[in-house]
C-alpha cells in the first residue's frame, strides 16, 4: 500500500513535501485536500489528522501530521541522499537549527502576512489593514536579515554546498511572497536571496518547482478565491 | 576544551537542555546568563550575542536585542562550533553522547511522533505558556504597572485550547508522549507547562491525566534534577525582585505596553 499524502499546494508544508517525495521518487497518492474549500475542517480529514491541518501522511494505519515531522519520515523510510539531512553531527545539527528557528520566523511573519492581506478579508469581506500590514511586512524584512545574514551568510545553500531540507522549507515559505502572488517583492531587492532560490530551484528540478508553485505564480488565483462559508466562520473565530 | 552550555534556568527550553544533559551524565560548562541583567546593552554578553554582534553589526543590535532577547539562551558552543535552538541542541547532544534510545527512538514510527510534537510545540505550547510569565511577572517589573486580569484570561483560555489538542492528540491514553517511555517530547512539552505553574496559574490542578503524566515525568527524569532546574521559576518573589538593566526596561517597555493592549 502506497503513502498518501494529504496536501494542498497552496501551502507552503505542503510544497516542502511534494517537492521532496517528487524529487526522490517516492510513490504516493496525492490526495488533494482543499483549503479555500474547507475541506481541511471535515469530519473525514479529522480522521487522518484531528489537529485537521494539512500536510498530512497516512502509511498504512500510520497517520503523521506536521510537515517537518512528515519529511525525516520520509527521508528515513526511503533513504534519501545524505546531503538533504546529512548524517554528519554538525551538519545535520545546522538543518535542524533552521527547522526549529523557522517556525517562528519565516513561518510565522509569512503566515501573518498572508492572513493580514489575503485572508482576513476575505474572511470579513473588507479590506485589509495597511497598518497591520505594515508591520507584518517590516517584521518580514528583520526575520529575511537574520535568515542572510545568521543562516545563509555566503554559502551556496544553508548547510554548504547542497541543497538540504532546511533550503527547501526555506524556499517554498518565500515563494508565497513572489510578487505573482502576493505582491510583494521578497526576491527583488535582496540578491543574496535571489541567488540562492535561483540555485535551490536548479537543485530541485525547474519543472517540479514550476510545477508546485502553480497556484502561487498564477496571479488569478488570489483574485478568485473564494471562501467556504464554515471556513470564514473559521478563521473569523481564529483570527484577531 | 569542554562543552558549554549557556543557559538561563528561568527559560524552559533551557530547562529541557539542562534536565537533559545532566540526566545522561553529559559533561558540560554551565555558563549562566541571566536574560534580564545581560544582554547585548549591558556589560556582560551572551555568547550568542557576540556571534550575532560580529554577523549582524552595530547598527542591528537594537534592533535585535528587540526581538531576539528572549532568543538568546540556549547556546552550546563545543569548541568552535556554537549552535542555538533548544530542539536542535537536544539533538545534537542525543547523537553526540549516544543517550539512551527511548529519548529519540530509532524506531522509524515512534520517532516520528517525537518529531511531530517537536514540530506542535513551537506555535501551542512554547508561544502561550511563556506568556503566563509575561503577563504576571515581567510587564510589571518592566513597565511598572499590572497587567488587565481579562489578558491573563485570554491567555489562560488559549493555553486550554492547546491543553486540550495536546491530551487528545498527543499524549491520548498513553503513559508518555511516544508511549511507554519518556522522550524528548515529554521533556520539552513539561518545562514549558511548568512556567504557568511557576506564576500561579495551576494548570494541572483540574486535569487529573495531565497531573499524572506530569508526576510520571519527573519520575523519569528523577525528583531532585527536576526540582533544581524548576527552583527559579517556582519562586516568584525571588523573580519580583529581580534588578533589570534601566537601559533594558526603557527598550523592551513600549514593545511589552503594546503586548498589553
Amino acid at each position: 500500500m502506497v503513502v498518501e499524502l494529504f496536501l494542498d499546494l497552496l501551502s507552503q508544508p505542503c510544497r516542502a513535501l511534494f517537492i521532496f517525495a517528487k524529487k526522490n521518487n517516492i510513490p504516493f497518492e496525492f490526495k488533494h485536500v482543499e483549503l479555500i474549500k474547507g475541506q481541511h475542517l471535515s469530519e473525514e480529514f479529522g480522521k487522518v489528522n484531528v489537529l485537521k491541518k494539512v500536510p498530512a501522511l497516512k502509511d498504512g494505519t500510520f497517520t503523521l501530521a506536521e510537515s517537518i515531522a512528515i519529511l525525516l519520515y520520509l527521508r528515513r523510510k526511503f533513504n534519501t541522499p545524505d546531503h538533504w539531512y546529512p548524517s554528519d553531527l554538525r551538519k545535520r545539527a545546522r538543518v535542524d537549527e533552521y527547522l526549529s528557528w523557522q517556525h517562528t520566523a519565516i513561518r510565522e511573519k509569512g503566515c501573518r502576512i498572508f492572513f493580514t492581506k489575503v485572508l482576513m478579508p476575505l474572511a470579513v469581506g473588507q479590506p485589509f489593514s495597511p497598518d497591520k500590514l505594515e508591520e507584518a511586512v517590516k517584521e518580514m524584512n528583520f526575520t529575511l536579515v537574520q535568515f542572510e545574514e545568521k543562516f545563509l551568510q555566503d554559502k551556496p545553500f544553508i548547510v554548504g554546498s547542497e541543497i538540504s531540507l532546511a533550503d527547501l522549507v526555506a524556499i517554498v515559505e518565500l515563494m508565497q511572497h513572489d510578487p505573482n502572488f502576493l505582491g510583494c517583492k521578497r526576491f527583488a531587492d535582496r540578491p543574496k536571496l535571489a541567488a540562492w532560490r535561483s540555485r535551490g530551484e536548479e537543485a530541485v528540478g525547474k519543472e517540479l518547482f514550476q510545477e508546485a508553485h502553480k497556484q502561487v505564480l498564477n496571479a488569478k488565483s488570489l483574485g478568485s478565491m473564494q471562501l467556504s462559508s464554515e471556513l470564514k466562520e473559521h478563521l473569523k473565530q481564529i483570527l484577531k | 576544551m569542554a562543552l558549554e552550555l549557556y543557559l538561563d534556568l528561568i527559560s524552559p527550553p533551557c530547562r529541557a537542555v539542562y534536565i537533559f544533559a545532566k540526566k545522561n551524565n553529559i559533561c558540560f560548562e554551565f555558563k549562566p546568563v541571566e536574560l534580564f541583567k545581560d544582554s547585548i546593552l549591558g556589560r556582560k554578553i551572551v555568547a550568542a550575542s557576540l556571534m550575532e554582534q560580529a554577523i549582524l553589526g552595530q547598527q542591528h543590535t537594537e534592533e535585535f536585542a528587540k526581538v531576539n532577547i528572549l532568543k538568546k539562551v540556549p547556546v552550546l558552543k563545543d569548541g568552535v562550533f556554537t549552535l542555538a535552538e533548544s530542539t536542535a541542541i537536544l539533538l545534537y547532544l542525543s547523537r553526540k553522547y549516544n543517550t539512551p534510545d527511548h529519548w529519540y527512538s530509532s524506531d522509524l514510527q515512534k520517532r516520528a511522533r517525537v518529531d511531530e510534537y517537536l514540530s506542535w510545540h513551537h506555535n501551542s505550547f512554547r508561544r502561550i505558556a511563556p506568556k503566563t510569565l509575561w503577563i504576571k511577572v515581567l510587564i510589571p517589573l518592566f513597565t511598572g504597572q499590572a497587567a488587565p486580569p481579562e489578558k491573563l484570561q485570554e491567555v489562560i483560555d488559549e493555553l486550554a485550547a492547546s491543553l486540550v489538542q495536546f491530551e487528545e492528540k498527543f499524549l491520548q491514553d498513553k503513559p508518555f508522549i511516544m508511549g511507554s517511555e519518556i522522550s524528548l517530547a515529554d521533556l520539552m512539552a513539561v518545562v514549558e507547562l511548568m512556567q504557568p505553574v511557576g506564576v500561579g496559574c495551576h494548570i494541572f490542578a483540574d486535569r487529573p491525566k495531565l497531573a499524572a503524566w506530569r508526576s510520571r515525568v519527573e519520575e523519569a527524569v528523577g525528583k531532585e534534577l527536576f526540582q533544581e532546574a524548576h527552583e527559579q521559576i517556582l519562586n516568584i518573589k525571588e523573580l519580583s525582585s529581580i534588578e533589570v538593566e534601566p537601559k533594558l526596561k526603557e527598550l523592551l517597555a513600549p514593545t511589552l505596553m503594546k503586548m498589553l493592549k
